[in-house]
């Protein structure tokens, strides 16, 4: 509404009604606590009252005024709502909540066809200065020929599985980014199964809500299904054309273009399909995001 | 464009002594945003700033050359994980309450008071001259003069990039169009850090304006009035 409409005279916001400022209810408090002379109350409403008819077109009284001022003001208090997140109390469950907000609606946001961005050779990273990010040590000490992924959860062909059998899978190279939640990021190139591909092989329930997985150092991983069937959603156990060096993950690791960096979990050993989760991941459950798509 | 001015009368006894005048400059849409928005600008620059502590530099990683060690006293969160959570719940009620003011301001016909247009232009010099001490003061006859429309309008504006670059650096696969637009993910992040700057650099100038401006002109937008307006 346009201000102009706004009744001169009674100092009301445009926005609402235009109600005339009632004397029973303004005057006494206001006038009665001021002068303390309940005859002042009367008073004031006679010459308001000529005020506006008569003395001036548009006039206001000044006790009148104030209290329209105060009146305006007092429809800010829903502001001071925003003081709650002041208060430590509330302050970590609301900040958990706009957080959850947050992820509901990136988890909405993302859209299983569509692909990161696909980078030529010549904007890779060189393979020297792809930084190294554990959590913990850069080589939990893996016995690669000991080594197997152990799958269990909602899918037909629980057990063991050894490198070989999933590198018969068909394997799919790719230049892509790798984000850090820090800020950081690097083009790297990479190679392994399509993880699509391999929740075939074990009969997956693809209808499950998430894929768990745990690695050789203790670090721990959740992924929502529509990303572990994204088609650039990699177990990945190649980088640069080569086998995944130790400080980067070997013998399998996770690589995920449409998730940042942390929920790429290196030294993979377990991989379970799972409709609950008990726990989301490493850093998820120290208060970072859940999903965490790109 | 100036809103509604109404007289106020200060009356003793019977007589009417004075006359001041008033004028309604803020309608309560645009007073609450203006709160809403003030605090949750704090938040996002203050938890944004922590979350440029993790990283205190653009481009590669390797090598890395820090741009400047921002004190962890002057930013919001104590941690990266704590920002991103006052970043990531700040921002919606950000944008919440840009989309709103937006809105009324459009469908109010409000944003005319507000909106730099090529007819503000003639006043530009005029105004700068008297900010700088060698002109008069031009005359005004509607709530904020051309330099003011000008701060304004350049505020919006930067507000709506911060969305923009900020949604390109949250959700850069996503939104890879809007990366794009910027020239890449580390261009969306540097743009979204320079338009944090450029919206400090606002709102500096706009303390200092009020501060110069008075009682009145505050209260202005608490109460939506404001009195002994100068046009």
């Amino acid at each position: 509404m346009d201000p102009k409409n706004a009744k001169p005279g009674t100092g009301e916001a445009p926005s609402s009604q235009p109600k005339t400022v009632e004397p029973k209810v303004g005057a006494p408090e206001g006038a009665g606590a001021k002068s303390g002379n309940p005859k002042d109350a009367t008073s004031e409403v006679v010459t308001s009252k000529a005020a506006a008819s008569s003395i001036v077109q548009g006039g206001m009284n000044e006790r009148r005024f104030a209290q329209a001022s105060r009146r305006e003001l007092l429809k800010l208090a829903p502001v001071l709502a925003l003081g709650v997140f002041a208060i430590p109390r509330f302050q970590e469950s609301l900040l958990k909540k706009g957080l959850g907000f947050s992820d509901w609606a990136s988890e909405r946001l993302f859209r299983r066809g569509h692909l990161a961005l696909i980078f030529p050779d010549a904007e890779v990273t060189p393979f020297e200065r792809f930084p190294i990010n554990g959590y913990d040590v850069d080589d939990p000490g893996v016995i690669f020929e000991n080594w197997s992924l152990t799958v269990s959860g909602a899918v037909q062909k629980p057990g063991d599985y050894r490198l070989g059998q999933i590198q018969t899978l068909p394997r799919v190279r790719q230049n892509t980014r790798h984000v850090c939640v820090e800020g950081w990021d690097v083009i790297g190139r990479f190679g392994g199964a399509r993880l699509s591909d391999f929740l075939n092989m074990i009969g997956a329930d693809t209808s499950a809500r998430f894929l768990t997985v745990a690695c050789a150092d203790d670090y721990y991983e959740s992924l929502d299904m529509a990303t572990a069937l994204h088609p650039q959603t990699l177990l990945c156990y190649e980088m640069y054309d080569q086998p995944l060096t130790r400080q980067h993950g070997a013998p399998l690791r996770l690589n995920i273009p449409t998730k940042i960096g942390y929920k790429q979990a290196k030294y993979l050993t377990d991989l379970k399909v799972t409709n609950v989760l008990d726990k989301v991941g490493y850093w998820e459950d120290q208060g970072y995001s859940s999903f965490y798509g790109l | 464009m100036s809103g509604t001015v109404v007289e106020i009368i200060r009356t003793e006894g019977e007589e009417s002594e004075t006359v001041a005048r008033a004028a309604y400059e803020h309608p309560l849409v645009v007073r609450l945003c203006h709160w809403v928005n003030a605090i949750s600008l704090f938040v996002m620059v203050g938890s944004g700033l922590q979350i440029f502590r993790a990283f205190p530099s653009f481009g590669a990683k390797i090598p890395q050359k820090d741009l400047l060690n921002w004190p962890k006293s002057f930013a919001i969160g104590g941690w990266l994980g704590g920002a991103l959570q006052w970043h990531l719940t700040f921002m919606w009620i950000y944008l919440a309450t840009g989309v709103i003011y937006l809105g009324y301001q459009i469908f109010s016909g409000n944003y005319r008071q507000v909106l730099f247009t090529q007819r503000d232009i003639p006043g530009v010099w005029p105004m700068v001259k008297h900010y700088f001490f060698f002109g008069p003061k031009p005359s005004q006859r509607e709530a904020y003069n051309p330099l003011q429309k000008h701060a304004y309008t350049t505020a919006i504006g930067l507000g709506v990039l911060s969305v923009l670059t900020g949604l390109a650096i949250w959700r850069p696969v996503q939104f890879s169009w809007l990366a794009w637009l910027m020239g890449g993910f580390h261009w969306a992040r540097l743009w979204h850090f320079l338009v944090m700057w450029a919206t400090l650099g606002f709102v500096f100038g706009h303390l200092a304006m009020v501060i110069l401006h008075g009682w009145n002109n505050f209260v202005s937008m608490l109460t939506g009035w404001k009195k002994d307006p100068e046009y």
